[in-house]
């Protein structure tokens, strides 16, 4: 059996738990605590150490989809949860402009650990006070080249757009057209 | 017990303040991964600071600031021999060419200089030595700390920002491509340049740094200001990826006709969920 993985990574509160959640064939092995901390206090619990996902391809291969920890203090797991990825998908909330700079941070911090393509999902865009992508896609900073997907995690659909859009950048890296 | 640690439990800026607020006289050690630092301290006041072992001579430091000629360096350095500190201090006073003063805020400059160091360094062990002084031919100067503190938390607060937004020195730079940008129209600072001039995706920022000769701090600092007005844009280095080309990380190793069929049947699978 072969194994392959994907990593979704992004701030705190960005979607990544519900994202692995809407296309995980197993119930997400999700290691959440009660946030301790004021500031954080956005939802009752956060990712500590990893989420993790699986969709069986067929029987001989299998996908994993590890969500990173979302708050800063737990970092220290991010490598660990890098080595060997196919690529990653970097979460934003569009709707908390105050988390793209962590997001940028992010981004630039796993495309330094490994040369892998990766896409950036703006999530909640079906939510009013979202940021338009133009604008997110200037915040953060991103070339032209780099795909900035509208996504709700919670919805299927556009969970499989975001991973199929991944995918299809795995396979351009292969025919070298990749960054 | 005796006060040792590690930096990333405790920080510069609080074992500072400790030492100001204990009132402590002793030597602060501490062990980076590159380089060790040695600050004294007498009842609280920074007294003394020196680089791994390399205690600069008070001729040196003179001349660093300017205030010994390259000549008159030159011919301490020759004949002075073994001199102390101390007695240098006073044979130069007397012949006029340094005040007291020039002696004192020049050493006072180099021991915060090496103090600064310091406020960047988030990894190493500290151990504080009681009652430690430097050796008795060293001149001392008795600086309060208060100062230097506020001015390292905001060292601080700023490399804390600088790392967010480059995490890695790892990574190169290279020229954005966006329509209408010249370089030759922008202001930079002689600092700036010298960075632009080693822009190259074959360059990651830490040869840059070290070509350019700036610290963790000060590179960090000129990149921010060039990714901000857009003019750079950070890739992966050039030549360093170690995976062949077409080849993806976390594939098997395999033909590129099987990586591609793996990555197919992924795509028919998701399609399907």
């Amino acid at each position: 059996m072969q194994t392959v993985k994907m990593v979704v990574t992004g701030p705190f509160n960005a979607g990544k738990t519900e994202f692995i959640r809407s296309v995980s064939e197993i119930d997400v092995v999700s290691t959440e605590r009660r946030i301790s901390s004021q500031a954080e206090r956005v939802k009752d619990t956060t990712t500590v150490a990893m989420d993790f996902g699986r969709i069986t391809v067929d029987n001989d291969l299998v996908l994993y989809l590890f969500g990173t920890p979302g708050q800063r203090r737990f970092d220290f797991m991010w490598e660990i949860l890098s080595e060997g990825m196919l690529g990653f998908i970097v979460m934003v909330d569009s709707t908390r402009p105050e988390t793209f700079k962590e997001a940028r941070s992010i981004l630039e911090t796993f495309r330094a650990y490994a040369p892998t393509p990766y896409v950036v999902a703006a999530n909640k865009q079906d939510i009013a006070e979202a940021w338009e992508l133009d604008d997110i896609r200037i915040a953060l900073r991103l070339d032209k080249k780099v795909k900035l997907l509208p996504t709700v995690a919670t919805d299927k659909e556009s969970v499989k757009t975001v991973l199929l859009e991944l995918l299809y950048s795995i396979l351009a890296e292969m025919e070298g057209e990749g960054e | 017990m005796a006060l040792k640690g590690n930096l990333r439990d405790f920080t510069v800026t609080q074992l500072l303040n400790l030492i100001s607020v204990a009132g402590k006289t002793g030597t602060l050690v501490v062990e980076g991964p590159n380089e060790r630092v040695i600050v004294c301290f007498r009842e609280g006041k920074l007294a003394y600071a020196q680089v791994g072992n390399d205690s600069q001579s008070l001729a040196t430091v003179l001349h660093r600031s300017n205030k010994l000629s390259a000549a008159q360096y030159r011919a301490i350095a020759e004949r002075a021999g073994r001199i102390s500190d101390k007695e240098l201090g006073l044979l130069l006073i007397n012949a006029r060419y340094v005040s007291q003063q020039d002696i004192l805020a020049s050493l006072q400059t180099h021991f915060l200089g090496v103090v600064n160091r310091l406020f960047t360094w988030v990894e190493g062990f500290f151990r504080f030595e009681n009652d430690i002084m430097p050796p008795d031919d060293k001149i001392t100067v008795r600086v309060n700390l208060e100062n230097v503190i506020i001015e390292g938390a905001r060292k601080l607060r700023e490399w804390e920002q600088l790392q967010d937004e480059i995490p890695s020195l790892e990574m190169a730079l290279k020229f954005t491509d966006r329509p209408g940008t010249n370089i030759r129209n922008v202001n930079l600072s002689v600092e700036e340049w010298r960075v632009v001039s080693f822009i190259n995706p074959k360059n990651t920022i830490r040869q840059v740094a070290t070509a350019t000769k700036m610290n963790d701090l000060e590179i960090r600092r000129v990149v921010y200001g060039l990714l901000q007005a857009g003019l750079v844009e950070m890739v992966r280095p050039v030549g360093t990826a170690p995976l062949a080309p077409g080849q993806v990380a976390g594939l098997p190793q395999s033909s590129k006709e099987e990586q591609k069929s793996l990555i197919n049947r992924i795509i028919s699978r998701i399609r399907s969920i």
